[in-house]
């Protein structure tokens, strides 16, 4: 009995041991770019890119396999931001990106089932709702990052157009339609 | 506070008036000769939660409930933020959603109440006797009461009280500049009820500790600065009334410190900053009612006006009175108006929907037709430069313009967007009739959009930093209860077996137990 207790102890002791050097001698410094896609990628680890997590597109962005505007939750700002010290390559690519309006999660309450699925894998806890009730987005919190969509077993979520409130409203940009032609100015 | 500082308060010399600004039309005869009527109570009124600038007041009454006349009904929720109270007596009937008096029309917290027509009061506010009140009591009331700055900025009034412990304060001045065309509620307010804002004003004055007050008029009001002369202390504190010029915007806060010590304010700081505080004469009122009969603020005087009105007046209106019934009121519309407006017409926002609530900030609902409002065919920028000399800050709005439009905001700020104050006078000014200001409103408004998102931005990251700890916590806490239960059915395993060694003989003693 002791010995078995021993000798799985000391198994473990030895493998940690091995595994801290191991993580010692193999210690791969990530680039510097790395963390600066890092901290401004949204950081939520949502999976949307496709890649693990925001540190996973990180690092396949800074080798160049990824494009600045894989992050679709960050959208055109974000994008904006990382082309400014990443290489794009074409240059067009973050120009011709579309300023899309933010899109959050919306849950039709007939469909769910109060399973909870959607709710553990929120990865800001946007989601309220207890087992056998109706869940809920809490829009502030939801990133749009589709995680919940694929989850949910009865396709009760949808993605939609983040609502507008009076705090985030601002009115449209002006386009002043000169009344003749273009005024005096062809001359 | 030198000797100094003081002498350079009132002098004459100074006072010319302020860089740039305009001189609309005042159209102001069309209501001003209208004494304060009061409305019948309308049958529906619905209360938003937020009517001032901050945090939106908490519901504290629930769908069917019975509320009396000045019952708190909404809580102010964090520093900045007012009381809401029943205007009237009546029925809950719904704590939702419901159009904001607001440009987008978008749908706001409100609490909808069907009156029952007795208007009767719940309990007052407990009263107070200002003169023997410490500053602190005084301001204490005033936020029970709910009450913000009347003249449409709608800054909670008590957070201003209370600026006396952060900075030296020596003037109150109480804004009765009304600069905007059309309006005359402040006008009327003082013609008729000078005696009463005196004694609101002497309360903010002890409140605040001043140890002078200058009241504000300008000179296109003969009767009201005649009124208001009546008066030379308020509460034991010296009073004096100063005209000032018929000019737009003289009742911008900074503009009428600058016109009355002759001290600019810096950009981005606060008049208090220069030791002076401006509140609003409708503001001073309100203060008064609250402090003396323990009235919170549920109704205010609005100008309804504009040619498209068909019996302009001064009305005192229930807040939460529907547009629509304060315009039956005053004889309905004569035509459909090209711009309804809430507030003057330079600021004002226009609205679409009549059924919008009349709010503490609302002081004026304009009917405009077609004939009162400027030509809207536009032409390209002449470079005349007549908006920069308009400008009473001193900005290029052309320059802003096309910094704008041009989609370059950060150039635009660069220039000093932010420092706008949306008066309007460049739009109002310019020649080819550039929409100056609105794109102004857009630029202003798409980066509060953009730093709203980038702080949601900064939240959600730390949603989910939260979430990934928590996670990481739960596991490690997974993986101790496991070492432990391991530890623990070792222990047990090694005590058995020592049990078992070191007692051989027990084990047969034991037999006949069983
Ligand atoms: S709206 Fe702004 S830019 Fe135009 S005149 Fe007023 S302060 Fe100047
Ligand atoms: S007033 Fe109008 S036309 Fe003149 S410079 Fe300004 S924007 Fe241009």
């Amino acid at each position: 009995m002791i010995e078995a207790a021993v000798s799985m102890s000391a198994l473990g002791l030895g493998l940690g041991l091995l595994l801290g050097v191991a993580a010692r001698r193999f210690h791969v410094e990530t680039p510097p770019v790395v963390d600066a896609i890092d901290a401004i990628l949204p950081g939520t680890n949502c999976g949307a890119c496709g890649y693990p997590g925001c540190h996973g597109l990180a690092e396949a962005m800074a080798e160049g396999s990824a494009p600045v505007t894989a992050c679709t939750p960050g959208g055109r700002d974000v994008a904006l931001q990382l082309a400014t010290i990443v290489d794009t390559g074409s240059d067009g690519a973050v120009a011709g990106m579309a300023e899309t309006e933010p899109t959050v999660a919306f849950i039709f309450e007939d469909h769910c089932t109060g399973c909870m699925k959607c709710f553990k894998r929120c990865p800001t806890d946007a989601i309220i709702g207890a087992n056998r009730q109706i869940h809920s987005v809490v829009v502030d919190a939801c990133i749009g990052c589709d995680a919940c969509i694929e989850v949910c077993p009865t396709e009760a979520i949808v993605k939609r157009v983040k609502p507008k409130s009076i705090k985030n409203w601002y009115w449209d940009k002006p386009q002043p339609a000169f009344g003749s032609g273009n005024g005096g100015y062809a001359a | 506070m030198s000797v100094r500082s003081f002498a350079t308060l009132f002098r004459p010399s100074q006072f010319f008036s302020i860089r740039g600004g305009v001189h609309p039309e005042g159209r102001k005869s069309l209501s001003s000769d209208c004494p304060i009527e009061d409305m019948p109570i309308p049958t529906l009124i619905r209360v938003p939660l937020q009517q001032h600038i901050g945090a939106e007041a908490e519901p504290v009454v629930k769908r069917d409930d019975v509320v009396l006349k000045g019952q708190l009904i909404g809580k102010a929720r964090g520093p900045v933020s007012a009381n809401i109270h029943a205007p009237t007596s009546g029925r809950v009937i719904a704590v939702g959603h419901f159009a904001a008096p607001h440009p987008s029309g978008l749908p706001i917290p409100t609490i909808t109440i069907r009156t029952d027509g007795a208007d009767s009061w719940g309990p007052r506010l407990g009263r107070l006797r200002p003169e023997n009140a410490s500053p602190e009591e005084i301001a204490a009331k005033v936020a029970e009461a709910g009450i913000v700055g009347m003249g449409g900025a709608t800054f909670p009034s008590a957070v201003k009280l209370n600026l006396r412990g952060k900075y030296a304060l020596h003037t109150l001045v109480i804004n009765g500049a009304e600069c905007e065309p059309y309006l005359t509620c402040d006008d009327r307010l003082m013609r008729e009820r000078a005696e009463e804002i005196v004694d609101g004003i002497g309360i903010i004055a002890r409140a605040l500790g001043v140890t002078q007050i200058v009241v504000a008029i300008e000179s296109n009001k003969p009767q009201a600065i005649a009124a208001m002369q009546r008066f030379d202390r308020a509460l034991g504190i010296p009073l004096r009334v100063q005209v000032v010029p018929t000019q737009y915007p003289m009742g911008s806060e900074k503009h009428l410190v600058k016109i009355l010590t002759g001290r600019e304010t810096p950009a981005r700081a606060l008049t208090a900053d220069l030791g002076v505080v401006v509140h609003n004469a409708g503001t001073a009122h309100a203060v008064h009612l609250a402090v003396r009969y323990g009235e919170p603020l549920i109704s205010r005087v609005v100008t309804v006006s504009g040619r498209g009105v068909r019996r302009p007046a001064n009305v005192r209106v229930l807040i939460g009175t529907p547009v629509a019934e304060v315009l039956a009121h005053c004889g309905g519309l004569t035509e459909d108006p090209e711009r309804l407006l809430l507030g003057g017409p330079m600021m004002g926002q226009p609205i679409q929907n009549t059924r919008v609530p009349v709010v503490k900030g609302t002081s004026g609902i304009l009917a405009l037709t077609r004939a009162e409002t400027p030509d809207l065919d536009t032409m390209p920028c002449i470079r005349c430069g007549r908006c920069a000399q308009a400008c009473p800050v001193g900005l290029t709005p052309f320059e802003m313009n096309a910094r704008i439009q041009a989609d370059d905001l950060d150039g635009a700020g660069r220039i000093g967007l932010l420092d706008c104050i949306t008066c309007g006078c460049c739009s109002f000014t310019c020649p080819s009739n550039i929409p100056l200001v609105q794109t102004i409103h857009f630029a202003k408004g798409k980066l509060a959009e953009q730093e709203g998102r980038k702080h949601q931005q900064e939240e959600t990251r730390r949603l989910a930093a939260a979430r990934k700890a928590r996670e990481e916590a739960a596991a490690e806490a997974k993986r101790q209860a496991m070492a432990k239960r391991k530890a623990e059915m070792e222990a047990k395993k090694q005590r058995e077996a020592a049990a078992a060694a070191a007692t051989p003989q027990p084990a047969q003693h034991g037999e006949p137990l069983q």
